[in-house]
Protein backbone atom coordinates (compact mmCIF):
# COMPACT_ATOMS: atom_id res chain seq x y z
CA UNK A 1 0.00 0.00 0.00
CA UNK A 2 2.87 2.37 1.47
CA UNK A 3 4.23 1.65 -2.17
CA UNK A 4 1.73 2.92 -4.44
CA UNK A 5 1.34 5.80 -2.01
CA UNK A 6 5.14 6.59 -2.45
CA UNK A 7 4.21 6.38 -6.46
CA UNK A 8 1.48 8.72 -6.51
CA UNK A 9 3.41 11.69 -3.91
CA UNK A 10 6.42 11.33 -6.35
CA UNK A 11 4.77 11.66 -9.31
CA UNK A 12 2.40 14.88 -7.67
CA UNK A 13 5.56 16.43 -6.68
CA UNK A 14 7.00 16.21 -10.37
CA UNK A 15 3.65 18.14 -11.59
CA UNK A 16 4.10 20.62 -8.49
CA UNK A 17 7.77 21.08 -9.84
CA UNK A 18 7.07 21.34 -13.30
CA UNK A 19 3.88 24.01 -12.26
CA UNK A 20 7.16 25.89 -10.66
CA UNK A 21 9.52 25.73 -13.23
CA UNK A 22 6.64 27.34 -15.69
CA UNK A 23 6.04 30.17 -13.14
CA UNK A 24 9.19 30.69 -12.42
CA UNK A 25 10.93 34.48 -12.24
CA UNK A 26 13.95 33.48 -12.51
CA UNK A 27 16.84 31.04 -13.70
CA UNK A 28 18.07 29.55 -10.50
CA UNK A 29 14.42 29.28 -9.48
CA UNK A 30 13.93 26.96 -12.93
CA UNK A 31 17.10 25.49 -12.49
CA UNK A 32 15.96 24.82 -9.00
CA UNK A 33 12.41 23.43 -9.75
CA UNK A 34 14.18 21.13 -12.97
CA UNK A 35 16.38 19.77 -10.48
CA UNK A 36 13.52 18.93 -8.01
CA UNK A 37 11.56 17.52 -11.01
CA UNK A 38 14.47 15.41 -12.18
CA UNK A 39 15.19 13.89 -8.72
CA UNK A 40 10.84 13.35 -8.44
CA UNK A 41 11.52 11.43 -12.12
CA UNK A 42 14.51 9.31 -11.17
CA UNK A 43 12.94 8.77 -7.39
CA UNK A 44 9.51 7.58 -9.54
CA UNK A 45 10.98 5.53 -11.71
CA UNK A 46 13.19 3.34 -9.36
CA UNK A 47 10.43 2.99 -6.87
CA UNK A 48 8.11 1.51 -10.11
CA UNK A 49 10.94 -0.48 -10.93
CA UNK A 50 10.87 -1.51 -7.48
CA UNK A 51 7.13 -3.28 -7.49
CA UNK A 52 6.08 -6.24 -7.59
CA UNK A 53 9.16 -7.87 -5.90
CA UNK A 54 9.55 -9.75 -3.36
CA UNK A 55 10.93 -8.34 -0.11
CA UNK A 56 14.40 -8.73 0.55
CA UNK A 57 14.67 -9.48 4.47
CA UNK A 58 16.33 -6.76 6.44
CA UNK A 59 19.23 -8.13 7.90
CA UNK A 60 22.87 -7.05 8.63
CA UNK A 61 23.62 -3.03 8.14
CA UNK A 62 22.67 -0.94 6.04
CA UNK A 63 25.37 -0.08 3.97
CA UNK A 64 24.59 1.06 0.10
CA UNK A 65 24.39 5.08 1.54
CA UNK A 66 27.50 4.53 3.09
CA UNK A 67 28.91 2.89 -0.04
CA UNK A 68 27.43 5.13 -2.20
CA UNK A 69 28.49 8.33 0.25
CA UNK A 70 32.24 7.32 0.36
CA UNK A 71 32.27 7.83 -3.24
CA UNK A 72 30.91 10.59 -3.15
CA UNK A 73 32.75 11.96 -0.91
CA UNK A 74 35.81 11.83 -2.17
CA UNK A 75 34.28 13.04 -5.52
CA UNK A 76 32.87 16.53 -3.78
CA UNK A 77 36.66 16.71 -2.23
CA UNK A 78 38.07 16.77 -6.03
CA UNK A 79 35.69 19.16 -7.06
CA UNK A 80 35.77 21.47 -4.02
CA UNK A 81 39.64 21.60 -3.97
CA UNK A 82 39.41 22.26 -7.93
CA UNK A 83 37.26 25.23 -7.42
CA UNK A 84 39.70 26.42 -4.37
CA UNK A 85 42.94 26.19 -6.93
CA UNK A 86 41.00 28.11 -9.25
CA UNK A 87 39.87 30.99 -6.89
CA UNK A 88 43.47 31.02 -5.33
CA UNK A 89 44.70 31.81 -8.90
CA UNK A 90 42.07 33.99 -10.06
CA UNK A 91 43.19 36.40 -6.95
CA UNK A 92 46.44 35.83 -8.51
CA UNK A 93 45.72 36.77 -11.87
CA UNK A 94 42.94 38.70 -12.30
CA UNK A 95 42.78 38.05 -16.20
CA UNK A 96 41.20 34.54 -14.99
CA UNK A 97 38.01 36.65 -14.00
CA UNK A 98 37.51 35.72 -18.31
CA UNK A 99 35.05 38.47 -19.50
CA UNK A 100 33.21 36.00 -21.60
CA UNK A 101 32.23 34.15 -17.98
CA UNK A 102 31.13 36.97 -16.33
CA UNK A 103 28.40 37.28 -14.03
CA UNK A 104 28.91 33.18 -13.58
CA UNK A 105 32.24 31.99 -13.10
CA UNK A 106 33.92 35.35 -11.74
CA UNK A 107 35.48 34.95 -8.11
CA UNK A 108 32.22 36.86 -6.53
CA UNK A 109 30.76 33.72 -8.03
CA UNK A 110 32.62 31.23 -7.92
CA UNK A 111 33.77 31.73 -4.04
CA UNK A 112 30.79 30.33 -2.33
CA UNK A 113 30.87 27.73 -4.46
CA UNK A 114 33.96 26.64 -3.25
CA UNK A 115 33.49 26.99 0.74
CA UNK A 116 29.82 25.14 0.07
CA UNK A 117 31.50 22.30 -1.94
CA UNK A 118 34.60 21.85 0.31
CA UNK A 119 32.21 22.55 3.92
CA UNK A 120 29.14 21.31 3.04
CA UNK A 121 29.31 18.61 -0.40
CA UNK A 122 33.06 17.40 0.96
CA UNK A 123 32.61 17.77 4.98
CA UNK A 124 28.77 16.94 5.03
CA UNK A 125 29.03 13.96 3.06
CA UNK A 126 31.69 12.74 4.30
CA UNK A 127 29.86 13.48 7.93
CA UNK A 128 26.42 12.07 7.36
CA UNK A 129 28.12 8.87 5.88
CA UNK A 130 30.31 7.73 8.42
CA UNK A 131 27.81 8.99 10.74
CA UNK A 132 25.26 5.98 9.16
CA UNK A 133 28.53 3.77 9.73
CA UNK A 134 29.32 4.45 12.85
CA UNK A 135 26.08 4.48 14.82
CA UNK A 136 25.66 1.09 12.90
CA UNK A 137 28.60 -0.45 14.41
CA UNK A 138 28.46 1.45 17.46
CA UNK A 139 25.08 0.52 18.28
CA UNK A 140 25.26 -3.09 16.69
CA UNK A 141 22.27 -2.51 15.01
CA UNK A 142 20.66 -1.68 11.58
CA UNK A 143 19.85 2.25 10.65
CA UNK A 144 16.28 2.39 12.22
CA UNK A 145 14.51 2.90 8.24
CA UNK A 146 16.15 1.87 5.30
CA UNK A 147 13.52 4.42 3.10
CA UNK A 148 14.36 7.17 5.28
CA UNK A 149 18.21 6.66 5.18
CA UNK A 150 18.21 6.83 1.16
CA UNK A 151 15.89 10.20 1.72
CA UNK A 152 18.43 11.04 3.59
CA UNK A 153 21.19 11.05 1.48
CA UNK A 154 19.98 11.87 -1.67
CA UNK A 155 17.94 14.32 0.27
CA UNK A 156 21.05 16.23 1.24
CA UNK A 157 23.14 15.80 -2.22
CA UNK A 158 19.92 17.56 -3.08
CA UNK A 159 20.22 20.52 -1.33
CA UNK A 160 23.92 20.51 -2.65
CA UNK A 161 22.77 20.76 -5.87
CA UNK A 162 20.34 23.46 -5.47
CA UNK A 163 23.17 25.69 -3.76
CA UNK A 164 25.60 24.92 -6.64
CA UNK A 165 23.56 25.92 -9.46
CA UNK A 166 22.35 29.11 -7.30
CA UNK A 167 25.76 30.16 -6.55
CA UNK A 168 27.02 30.29 -10.36
CA UNK A 169 22.90 31.81 -11.28
CA UNK A 170 23.02 34.65 -8.94
CA UNK A 171 20.79 33.25 -5.85
CA UNK A 172 22.51 33.77 -2.42
CA UNK A 173 21.06 35.33 0.33
CA UNK A 174 24.56 37.04 1.10
CA UNK A 175 25.39 35.67 4.61
CA UNK A 176 28.46 33.59 4.82
CA UNK A 177 28.53 29.93 5.03
CA UNK A 178 24.61 30.16 4.83
CA UNK A 179 24.17 31.68 1.32
CA UNK A 180 21.86 29.28 -0.39
CA UNK A 181 18.01 30.90 -0.69
CA UNK A 182 15.19 30.28 1.29
CA UNK A 183 14.07 27.33 -0.89
CA UNK A 184 17.12 25.35 -0.51
CA UNK A 185 17.09 26.46 2.95
CA UNK A 186 13.22 24.48 3.54
CA UNK A 187 14.26 21.22 1.67
CA UNK A 188 17.68 21.17 3.73
CA UNK A 189 15.39 21.74 7.19
CA UNK A 190 13.24 18.20 6.04
CA UNK A 191 16.32 16.48 5.02
CA UNK A 192 17.87 17.11 8.17
CA UNK A 193 14.62 16.66 10.28
CA UNK A 194 14.85 13.10 9.01
CA UNK A 195 18.50 12.91 9.30
CA UNK A 196 17.49 13.57 13.12
CA UNK A 197 14.53 10.84 13.75
CA UNK A 198 17.01 8.18 11.80
CA UNK A 199 20.15 8.82 14.08
CA UNK A 200 17.79 8.88 17.35
CA UNK A 201 15.66 5.88 16.00
CA UNK A 202 18.69 4.10 15.35
CA UNK A 203 20.38 4.88 19.02
CA UNK A 204 16.76 3.45 20.37
CA UNK A 205 17.48 0.28 18.57
CA UNK A 206 21.31 0.24 20.12
CA UNK A 207 22.16 -3.36 22.04
CA UNK A 208 24.17 -1.68 24.11
CA UNK A 209 23.41 -0.14 27.50
CA UNK A 210 25.65 3.22 27.08
CA UNK A 211 25.82 5.33 23.52
CA UNK A 212 29.11 5.47 22.49
CA UNK A 213 31.04 9.07 22.63
CA UNK A 214 31.12 9.63 19.19
CA UNK A 215 27.70 9.00 18.53
CA UNK A 216 27.31 12.18 21.28
CA UNK A 217 29.40 14.48 19.27
CA UNK A 218 27.48 13.35 15.65
CA UNK A 219 24.13 13.92 17.64
CA UNK A 220 25.37 17.26 18.88
CA UNK A 221 26.20 18.45 14.96
CA UNK A 222 22.87 16.69 14.10
CA UNK A 223 20.57 19.32 16.62
CA UNK A 224 23.10 22.39 16.65
CA UNK A 225 22.83 22.29 12.87
CA UNK A 226 19.24 22.22 13.07
CA UNK A 227 18.92 24.82 15.53
CA UNK A 228 21.72 27.26 13.56
CA UNK A 229 19.83 26.68 10.21
CA UNK A 230 16.13 27.67 11.07
CA UNK A 231 17.98 30.68 13.21
CA UNK A 232 19.94 32.11 10.91
CA UNK A 233 17.22 31.60 7.74
CA UNK A 234 14.68 33.01 8.79
CA UNK A 235 13.41 35.30 5.93
CA UNK A 236 10.66 35.88 4.10
CA UNK A 237 10.46 35.11 0.16
CA UNK A 238 9.81 37.86 -2.48
CA UNK A 239 7.27 35.42 -3.92
CA UNK A 240 6.94 32.25 -4.07
CA UNK A 241 8.05 31.38 -7.77
CA UNK A 242 11.27 33.39 -7.14
CA UNK A 243 14.48 32.97 -5.48
CA UNK A 244 15.21 35.91 -3.85
CA UNK A 245 14.51 36.25 -0.12
CA UNK A 246 14.52 39.37 2.86
CA UNK A 247 16.01 38.68 6.08
CA UNK A 248 14.02 38.69 9.30
CA UNK A 249 16.67 40.36 11.41
CA UNK A 250 18.29 43.17 10.39
CA UNK A 251 21.55 45.46 11.06
CA UNK A 252 23.67 44.21 13.90
CA UNK A 253 21.12 41.52 15.63
CA UNK A 254 21.37 40.23 12.12
CA UNK A 255 25.08 40.24 12.05
CA UNK A 256 24.91 38.61 15.55
CA UNK A 257 23.16 35.95 14.11
CA UNK A 258 24.66 35.25 11.62
CA UNK A 259 28.13 35.03 13.39
CA UNK A 260 26.37 32.74 16.19
CA UNK A 261 25.57 30.56 12.86
CA UNK A 262 28.71 30.94 11.40
CA UNK A 263 30.69 30.05 14.32
CA UNK A 264 29.12 27.03 15.25
CA UNK A 265 28.91 26.19 12.52
CA UNK A 266 32.38 25.83 12.74
CA UNK A 267 32.23 24.26 16.07
CA UNK A 268 29.29 21.85 15.50
CA UNK A 269 29.96 21.08 11.79
CA UNK A 270 33.73 20.77 11.48
CA UNK A 271 34.19 20.36 14.82
CA UNK A 272 31.61 18.06 16.80
CA UNK A 273 30.93 15.93 13.46
CA UNK A 274 34.14 15.51 12.70
CA UNK A 275 35.34 14.75 16.50
CA UNK A 276 32.64 11.76 15.93
CA UNK A 277 34.86 10.85 13.25
CA UNK A 278 37.92 10.83 15.34
CA UNK A 279 36.62 8.78 18.33
CA UNK A 280 35.34 6.43 16.07
CA UNK A 281 38.35 5.77 13.43
CA UNK A 282 41.46 6.97 15.23
CA UNK A 283 40.61 3.96 17.95
CA UNK A 284 39.71 1.67 15.00
CA UNK A 285 43.13 2.84 13.34
CA UNK A 286 45.38 2.23 15.79
CA UNK A 287 43.26 -0.95 17.34
CA UNK A 288 42.81 0.09 21.05
CA UNK A 289 40.29 2.05 22.62
CA UNK A 290 40.65 5.76 22.94
CA UNK A 291 43.30 7.23 25.25
CA UNK A 292 40.55 8.37 28.20
CA UNK A 293 36.86 7.80 28.05
CA UNK A 294 36.33 10.16 31.08
CA UNK A 295 38.49 12.54 29.10
CA UNK A 296 36.18 12.40 26.08
CA UNK A 297 32.88 12.84 27.84
CA UNK A 298 34.54 16.16 29.48
CA UNK A 299 35.66 17.25 26.14
CA UNK A 300 32.79 16.63 24.97
CA UNK A 301 30.64 19.14 27.23
CA UNK A 302 32.66 21.57 27.83
CA UNK A 303 33.05 22.09 24.43
CA UNK A 304 29.00 21.86 23.87
CA UNK A 305 28.37 24.54 26.71
CA UNK A 306 31.47 26.81 25.32
CA UNK A 307 31.72 26.56 21.94
CA UNK A 308 27.81 28.72 21.53
CA UNK A 309 29.33 31.49 23.15
CA UNK A 310 32.51 32.66 20.85
CA UNK A 311 30.46 33.91 18.06
CA UNK A 312 30.45 37.44 18.64
CA UNK A 313 34.64 37.65 18.21
CA UNK A 314 33.74 37.97 14.40
CA UNK A 315 32.60 41.07 14.99
CA UNK A 316 35.09 42.83 17.70
CA UNK A 317 35.42 47.09 16.55
CA UNK A 318 31.87 46.88 15.10
CA UNK A 319 28.03 48.30 15.93
CA UNK A 320 28.07 44.89 18.67
CA UNK A 321 28.16 46.05 22.20
CA UNK A 322 31.54 45.98 23.30
CA UNK A 323 30.55 44.01 26.55
CA UNK A 324 29.35 40.76 23.59
CA UNK A 325 32.36 41.22 21.74
CA UNK A 326 34.44 40.71 25.13
CA UNK A 327 32.34 37.53 26.02
CA UNK A 328 32.98 36.17 22.83
CA UNK A 329 36.63 37.03 23.57
CA UNK A 330 36.92 35.12 26.95
CA UNK A 331 34.78 32.07 25.59
CA UNK A 332 37.01 31.82 22.94
CA UNK A 333 40.08 31.35 24.95
CA UNK A 334 38.57 29.07 27.61
CA UNK A 335 37.70 26.92 24.62
CA UNK A 336 41.27 26.12 24.29
CA UNK A 337 41.49 23.85 26.93
CA UNK A 338 38.49 21.32 26.16
CA UNK A 339 40.02 21.22 22.51
CA UNK A 340 43.53 20.31 23.56
CA UNK A 341 42.19 17.85 25.79
CA UNK A 342 40.68 15.94 22.78
CA UNK A 343 43.53 16.65 20.87
CA UNK A 344 44.95 15.10 23.71
CA UNK A 345 42.98 12.16 23.88
CA UNK A 346 42.99 11.24 20.42
CA UNK A 347 47.18 11.16 20.30
CA UNK A 348 47.30 9.44 23.57
CA UNK A 349 45.41 6.64 21.92
CA UNK A 350 48.75 5.94 20.01
CA UNK A 351 50.35 5.27 23.36
CA UNK A 352 52.03 1.67 23.31
CA UNK A 353 51.84 1.93 19.66
CA UNK A 354 53.75 4.32 18.66
CA UNK A 355 55.15 2.38 15.89
CA UNK A 356 52.76 2.18 13.83
CA UNK A 357 53.10 5.90 12.29
CA UNK A 358 56.35 4.33 10.61
CA UNK A 359 54.59 1.80 9.67
CA UNK A 360 50.96 2.94 8.72
CA UNK A 361 50.38 6.09 6.97
CA UNK A 362 46.72 6.43 7.35
CA UNK A 363 47.27 6.52 11.13
CA UNK A 364 49.92 9.20 10.17
CA UNK A 365 47.66 10.79 8.66
CA UNK A 366 44.82 10.90 11.20
CA UNK A 367 47.84 11.59 13.84
CA UNK A 368 48.56 14.92 11.74
CA UNK A 369 44.88 15.77 11.38
CA UNK A 370 44.43 15.77 15.39
CA UNK A 371 47.53 18.18 15.09
CA UNK A 372 46.30 20.60 13.12
CA UNK A 373 43.00 20.02 15.27
CA UNK A 374 45.05 21.11 18.00
CA UNK A 375 47.14 23.73 16.40
CA UNK A 376 44.02 25.41 14.44
CA UNK A 377 42.21 25.50 18.17
CA UNK A 378 44.77 27.39 19.53
CA UNK A 379 45.88 29.80 16.69
CA UNK A 380 41.40 30.34 16.29
CA UNK A 381 41.34 31.55 20.41
CA UNK A 382 44.47 34.00 19.93
CA UNK A 383 43.06 35.47 17.09
CA UNK A 384 39.65 35.98 18.72
CA UNK A 385 41.89 38.56 21.29
CA UNK A 386 40.89 41.83 20.40
CA UNK A 387 44.19 43.46 20.21
CA UNK A 388 45.38 40.38 17.97
CA UNK A 389 42.23 40.35 15.99
CA UNK A 390 42.85 44.62 15.32
CA UNK A 391 45.71 43.27 13.35
CA UNK A 392 44.14 40.06 12.01
CA UNK A 393 40.58 41.00 11.14
CA UNK A 394 39.94 41.49 7.44
CA UNK A 395 43.41 40.11 6.19
CA UNK A 396 44.20 36.53 4.71
CA UNK A 397 45.85 35.63 8.26
CA UNK A 398 41.80 34.82 9.14
CA UNK A 399 42.08 32.56 5.53
CA UNK A 400 44.85 30.69 6.78
CA UNK A 401 43.72 29.82 9.82
CA UNK A 402 40.77 28.49 8.54
CA UNK A 403 42.27 26.32 6.02
CA UNK A 404 45.20 24.52 8.40
CA UNK A 405 41.50 24.02 10.10
CA UNK A 406 39.96 22.77 6.95
CA UNK A 407 42.54 21.32 5.00
CA UNK A 408 44.76 19.59 7.78
CA UNK A 409 42.05 18.56 10.99
CA UNK A 410 38.51 18.13 9.02
CA UNK A 411 40.40 16.91 5.36
CA UNK A 412 42.73 14.67 6.72
CA UNK A 413 40.63 12.97 9.25
CA UNK A 414 38.29 12.37 6.42
CA UNK A 415 40.72 10.80 4.67
CA UNK A 416 41.65 9.03 7.28
CA UNK A 417 38.11 7.76 7.24
CA UNK A 418 37.84 6.89 3.20
CA UNK A 419 41.18 4.89 3.75
CA UNK A 420 39.78 2.98 6.46
CA UNK A 421 35.85 2.33 5.17
CA UNK A 422 36.87 1.23 1.11
CA UNK A 423 38.51 -1.75 1.82
CA UNK A 424 36.20 -2.39 4.33
CA UNK A 425 32.76 -1.58 2.25
CA UNK A 426 33.95 -3.62 -0.90
CA UNK A 427 35.34 -6.68 1.27
CA UNK A 428 38.89 -5.96 0.65
CA UNK A 429 42.29 -7.54 2.35
CA UNK A 430 43.41 -4.05 1.94
CA UNK A 431 44.19 -0.69 0.38
CA UNK A 432 45.56 -1.16 -3.39
CA UNK A 433 48.23 0.93 -2.69
CA UNK A 434 49.68 2.01 0.39
CA UNK A 435 52.76 3.92 -1.18
CA UNK A 436 50.52 6.10 -2.80
CA UNK A 437 48.81 7.06 0.97
CA UNK A 438 51.85 7.67 1.73
CA UNK A 439 52.13 10.21 -1.89
CA UNK A 440 48.95 11.85 -0.52
CA UNK A 441 50.34 12.20 2.86
CA UNK A 442 53.43 14.34 1.87
CA UNK A 443 51.57 15.98 -0.85
CA UNK A 444 48.69 17.19 1.56
CA UNK A 445 50.88 18.23 4.65
CA UNK A 446 53.57 20.25 2.66
CA UNK A 447 50.59 22.31 0.63
CA UNK A 448 48.78 22.87 3.98
CA UNK A 449 52.44 24.33 5.15
CA UNK A 450 52.43 26.37 1.70
CA UNK A 451 49.19 27.43 2.16
CA UNK A 452 49.00 28.20 6.08
CA UNK A 453 52.93 29.52 5.82
CA UNK A 454 51.97 31.97 2.86
CA UNK A 455 48.92 33.17 4.16
CA UNK A 456 50.36 34.08 7.91
CA UNK A 457 53.32 36.25 5.45
CA UNK A 458 50.52 38.08 3.86
CA UNK A 459 48.02 38.33 6.01
CA UNK A 460 50.29 39.95 8.98
CA UNK A 461 52.00 42.20 5.90
CA UNK A 462 48.85 43.71 4.96
CA UNK A 463 47.50 43.99 8.69
CA UNK A 464 50.84 45.88 8.86
CA UNK A 465 50.50 47.83 6.22
CA UNK A 466 47.23 48.95 6.69
CA UNK A 467 48.07 50.62 10.12
CA UNK A 468 51.27 52.19 8.94
CA UNK A 469 50.78 55.96 9.32
CA UNK A 470 53.21 58.82 8.51
CA UNK A 471 55.33 61.02 11.07
CA UNK A 472 52.27 63.60 9.96
CA UNK A 473 49.64 60.70 10.81
CA UNK A 474 48.49 60.05 7.29
CA UNK A 475 48.33 56.41 6.15
CA UNK A 476 51.10 55.56 4.16
CA UNK A 477 49.90 52.53 1.58
CA UNK A 478 46.75 52.53 -0.36
CA UNK A 479 44.77 48.99 -0.68
CA UNK A 480 45.90 48.43 -4.00
CA UNK A 481 49.42 48.78 -2.68
CA UNK A 482 48.79 45.90 -0.12
CA UNK A 483 46.95 43.80 -2.66
CA UNK A 484 50.30 44.15 -5.30
CA UNK A 485 52.39 43.17 -1.93
CA UNK A 486 50.88 40.42 -1.41
CA UNK A 487 51.32 38.70 -5.19
CA UNK A 488 54.24 36.37 -4.64
CA UNK A 489 52.78 34.77 -1.68
CA UNK A 490 48.97 34.47 -3.59
CA UNK A 491 51.23 32.19 -6.05
CA UNK A 492 52.78 30.36 -3.07
CA UNK A 493 49.17 29.89 -1.97
CA UNK A 494 47.84 28.74 -5.23
CA UNK A 495 50.97 26.29 -5.35
CA UNK A 496 50.08 25.01 -1.68
CA UNK A 497 46.87 24.34 -3.41
CA UNK A 498 47.44 22.38 -5.91
CA UNK A 499 49.16 20.23 -4.35
CA UNK A 500 46.79 19.32 -1.84
CA UNK A 501 44.52 18.56 -4.83
CA UNK A 502 47.08 16.19 -6.35
CA UNK A 503 46.82 14.30 -3.57
CA UNK A 504 42.86 14.21 -3.42
CA UNK A 505 43.76 12.87 -6.85
CA UNK A 506 45.54 10.43 -6.29
CA UNK A 507 43.56 9.08 -3.33
CA UNK A 508 40.37 9.22 -5.52
CA UNK A 509 42.90 6.83 -8.04
CA UNK A 510 43.98 4.66 -4.87
CA UNK A 511 40.80 4.26 -4.05
CA UNK A 512 38.92 3.12 -7.21
CA UNK A 513 41.87 0.62 -7.96
CA UNK A 514 40.77 -0.63 -4.30
CA UNK A 515 37.62 -1.57 -5.65
CA UNK A 516 38.31 -3.06 -9.22
CA UNK A 517 41.60 -4.47 -8.24
CA UNK A 518 42.47 -4.65 -4.26
CA UNK A 519 41.97 -9.12 -3.81
CA UNK A 520 38.58 -9.78 -1.82
CA UNK A 521 38.49 -10.85 1.58
CA UNK A 522 38.17 -14.59 2.99
CA UNK A 523 34.98 -14.65 4.62
CA UNK A 524 32.85 -13.23 2.17
CA UNK A 525 29.71 -14.24 3.26
CA UNK A 526 30.02 -12.56 6.54
CA UNK A 527 30.41 -9.08 4.91
CA UNK A 528 28.24 -9.67 2.30
CA UNK A 529 26.08 -6.68 1.25
CA UNK A 530 23.00 -7.05 2.69
CA UNK A 531 20.45 -4.36 0.82
CA UNK B 1 7.99 46.30 36.51
CA UNK B 2 7.68 49.68 35.12
CA UNK B 3 9.88 50.60 32.68
CA UNK B 4 11.89 47.40 32.40
CA UNK B 5 11.67 45.75 28.63
CA UNK B 6 12.03 41.88 28.04
CA UNK B 7 15.23 41.93 26.99
CA UNK B 8 16.65 43.43 30.45
CA UNK B 9 14.41 41.26 32.76
CA UNK B 10 15.86 37.99 30.03
CA UNK B 11 19.42 39.13 30.50
CA UNK B 12 18.93 39.88 34.07
CA UNK B 13 17.92 36.19 34.22
CA UNK B 14 20.24 34.83 32.28
CA UNK B 15 23.30 36.14 33.44
CA UNK B 16 22.51 34.90 36.30
CA UNK B 17 20.43 31.65 37.84
CA UNK B 18 20.66 30.03 34.06
CA UNK B 19 24.74 30.79 34.11
CA UNK B 20 24.94 29.25 37.88
CA UNK B 21 22.47 26.30 36.48
CA UNK B 22 24.62 25.72 33.28
CA UNK B 23 27.71 25.67 35.58
CA UNK B 24 26.38 23.31 38.17
CA UNK B 25 25.18 21.14 35.60
CA UNK B 26 28.95 20.93 33.90
CA UNK B 27 30.51 20.96 37.48
CA UNK B 28 27.98 17.47 38.31
CA UNK B 29 28.51 15.93 34.47
CA UNK B 30 32.39 16.38 35.93
CA UNK B 31 31.57 14.67 39.23
CA UNK B 32 29.44 12.04 37.43
CA UNK B 33 32.38 11.26 34.66
CA UNK B 34 34.57 10.55 37.83
CA UNK B 35 32.34 8.65 40.20
CA UNK B 36 33.26 5.45 42.02
CA UNK B 37 32.90 2.51 39.37
CA UNK B 38 32.90 4.39 36.88
CA UNK B 39 36.06 3.19 35.54
CA UNK B 40 34.89 -0.66 35.01
CA UNK B 41 31.56 0.77 32.82
CA UNK B 42 33.83 3.45 30.65
CA UNK B 43 35.88 0.38 30.14
CA UNK B 44 33.79 -1.62 29.07
CA UNK B 45 31.96 1.41 26.86
CA UNK B 46 35.32 2.22 25.16
CA UNK B 47 35.19 -0.86 23.93
CA UNK B 48 32.17 -0.79 21.76
CA UNK B 49 34.15 -0.05 18.38
CA UNK B 50 35.66 -3.38 18.55
CA UNK B 51 32.61 -5.60 18.82
CA UNK B 52 29.79 -5.38 15.99
CA UNK B 53 32.16 -4.72 12.44
CA UNK B 54 30.27 -7.43 10.77
CA UNK B 55 26.86 -7.45 11.81
CA UNK B 56 24.57 -5.88 13.96
CA UNK B 57 23.70 -7.95 17.69
CA UNK B 58 20.90 -10.09 16.85
CA UNK B 59 21.45 -11.51 13.64
CA UNK B 60 22.14 -14.94 13.71
CA UNK B 61 22.93 -15.67 10.08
Amino acid sequence: MWDYLKLVLLGAAAVFMLYLASQSRDLAYTVAALIGLLSAVVAFIYGLRGMGHAKVPKTGYLDGPVRAGVILTAFWAVVGFLVGVWIAFELAFPQLNFAWAEGYLNFGRLRPLHTSAVIFAFGGTGLVTTSFYVVQRTSGARLWNDSLAWFVFWGYQITILLAATGYVLGATQSKEYAEFEWYTDWWLTIVWVGYLLLYMGTLMKRKEPHIYVANWFYLSFIVTIAMLHVVNNLSIPVSLFGSKSVQVFSGVQDAMTQWWYGHNAVGFFLTAGFLGMMYYFVPKQAERPVFSYKLSIIHFWALIFLYIWAGPHHLHYTALPDWAGTLGMVMSVILWMPSWGGMINGLMTLSGAWDKLRTDPIIRMMVVSVGFYGMSTFEGPMMSIKAVNSLSHYTDWTIGHVHSGALGWNGMITFGALYFLFPRLWNKTGLYSTRLVSWHFWLATIGIIFYAASMWVTGIMEGLMWREVDAQGFLVNSFADTVAAKFPMYVVRGTGGILYLAGALIMSYNLWMTVKKAPLARDASAAAPAE
Amino acid sequence: MEGQDTYTVFRAFADSWVLLAMFLFFIGVVVWAFRPGSRKIHEDTANIPFRYDDKPAGDRD
